[in-house]
């Protein structure tokens, strides 16, 4: 029996969770059935990062400092954003995939199923070999936090699960938002690419490396500064090259939710305004 | 020979109707292109004269790599998986009845879509380069024709490779598992991460000798003027041609094998 339109909205959620773990279990089967194949792929997202992590390895070969952060410095940035962006990538990952979608008309198929059309889209092709990426994030993460001195008191502890929870949430804005960018623009998919995996090379790194201009526009207005930097920053003690107030630091969860609304509402928008290819 | 020029120029034209596409690509590759340039501005004022390149010229090979990157597929993307689901799905069968031979088909198509993306997505980025960085790109029309004839072979270096890889669908039927492998070695090996003459002592040395140098590295330094004289280009434009005949040789007799074994699934 059909729900009565009011009462539909709160179930969503609900529905939109289970009908995610269905999509993406079945995608999981799916994987394990060519094994050695998953784990090539499981231990090359692995590697990928962690080549990237080599190459900066390399460069600290050559200098003690980059942008005046030590090796493990970096490491902390690299950890906390490889970590946060790991778990966006394993649950939103395929999203680039909705320009696709629209182009070929398989939009339509998720248009007419009852489940939640994001819930569909993000599990959709679910890749369980990106426990890859966020494994190696992890492990940096673990890394760095042994070297680096930090002082800690219960503020701070709580900073790092905080940090990487709404680093997470951030990046999943950029990845509906992306999504949505793509109702529009189909082909464009690759714009996405530029803000999600960019940005995760970019907050890598530490924001004296930057120009100015370039940390601003991170941290005003597409805000992945919020993702590691500020938190980050505080952490280990330094300051923010922008001189924003020390409340900043903290400001990383409210950031990721008003982004979160601001992609929901995107998301809307673009559905909305989807047209079937047609024939 | 007219059959695989029309293959190639319809694969030109295949990727050219894409144009929203070649946009955003374009887009994607200058974010990357001022992200590392920084990058590379910190560890070069750190460190001047670093692996032999002054700033100006680490900036360059910045964004040379970033306008190679879609062409010469350095971090990905390329014909294999189209081939390796021909192959998975049995279609490959109807291509090998085909009178064309299969390697210099794919390696046509290949040479089409690498010849749209080197105009298509590697002048935009360059010239924000120039633009934003004034790199430090030669004068001489002779050092650009090297450049672009080091650039091809890097092109016929990066096929066979990416050619061999694909063909090992016929064993293991999913190729994504060495593709990704692949991908690997040809991200950091080609020195799209950190130029190949910054990594140290002998895994330098061996890095540098790896058919992947061929794809960025060489290219990169015959752009920089890195190589003196009529000699040093040729040593470099040696080394890239003699891997891409090996691996060219190796690719036509792994097609031999895989021709002899093929079972053509669902009958």
């Amino acid at each position: 029996m059909a729900d009565h339109p009011l009462v539909r909205p709160l179930r969503r959620p609900a529905a939109g969770t289970r009908a995610y773990g269905l999509v993406a279990g079945m995608w999981i089967r799916s994987a394990l059935a060519y094994r050695a194949s998953f784990l090539m792929m499981a231990a090359g997202n692995f590697a990928a990062t962690a080549l990237d992590f080599v190459a900066i390895y390399l460069m600290f070969r050559h200098v003690d400092a980059l942008g005046g952060f030590t090796l493990p410095e970096v490491a902390l940035l690299y950890g906390t954003t490889s970590t946060s962006f790991g778990l966006t990538d394993l649950v939103l990952g395929n999203m680039d995939r909705v320009g696709r979608r629209v182009r070929d008309g398989t939009m339509d198929t998720l248009l007419v199923r009852p489940v939640p059309v994001l819930a569909h889209v993000a599990a959709d092709r679910f890749a369980l070999h990106r426990l890859g990426r966020l494994g190696q994030g992890l492990l940096l993460l673990v890394w760095s936090l042994s070297r680096v001195d930090v002082h800690w008191t219960p503020v701070t502890v709580l900073l790092v699960p905080l940090m990487l929870l709404s680093g997470s949430l951030i990046f999943a804005a950029v990845f509906v938002a992306g999504g949505a960018f793509q109702f529009r623009a189909g082909d464009a998919s690759e714009v996405q690419n530029a803000f999600t995996y960019g940005g995760t090379t970019l907050l890598q790194y530490p924001p004296t490396v930057f120009a100015q201009d370039l940390v601003r526009g991170v941290t005003f207005v597409v805000p992945l500064a919020f993702v590691n930097w500020l938190p980050a920053l505080r952490l280990l003690g330094r300051d923010d090259p922008l001189g924003l107030p020390g409340w900043a630091d903290f400001a990383s969860p409210a950031v990721a939710l008003a982004c979160c609304a601001l992609a929901g509402l995107a998301w809307r928008a673009g559905l909305r305004g989807y047209r079937s290819t047609g024939s | 020979m007219r059959l695989y020029a029309t293959v190639a120029v319809s694969s030109f034209r295949r990727y050219a109707t894409y144009r929203l596409a070649t946009v955003a690509g374009v887009f994607t590759n200058t974010v990357f292109g001022f992200i590392v340039a920084y990058t590379f501005i910190a560890l070069w004022s750190e460190r001047p004269h670093l692996g032999g390149y002054d700033r100006d010229q680490a900036l360059t090979f910045v964004w040379t790599s970033q306008a190679l990157l879609a062409a010469a597929c350095l971090i990905g993307g390329g014909f294999q998986v189209e081939l390796q689901e021909r192959i998975r799905s049995g279609d490959v069968a109807v291509d090998l009845y085909r009178p064309a031979d299969l390697q210099l088909w794919w390696l046509a198509g290949d040479l089409g879509r690498a010849a749209f993306e080197l105009l298509g997505r590697g002048v935009a980025p360059m010239t924000v380069g120039v633009l934003a960085f004034g790199l430090a790109l030669p004068t001489s029309p002779l050092t650009w024709a090297a450049f672009l004839l080091s650039v091809l072979l890097g092109l016929l270096v990066g096929f066979a490779l990416r050619y061999l890889v694909a063909l090992c669908a016929f064993w293991l039927l999913d190729g994504s598992g060495v593709n990704t492998l692949q991908g690997l070695l040809c991200m950091f090996f080609s020195g799209s991460l950190l130029p190949l003459n910054v990594f140290p002592g002998a895994f330098g040395d061996i890095a540098r000798a790896l058919p992947w140098a061929a794809l960025l590295q060489v290219p990169a330094d015959v752009l920089l003027g890195r190589h003196h004289g009529a000699t040093g280009i040729g040593a470099a434009l040696a080394f890239q041609a003699v891997w891409a005949v090996l691996l060219l040789a190796a690719g036509r007799a792994l097609q031999a094998a895989a021709t002899r074994k093929v079972v053509v699934q669902g009958g």
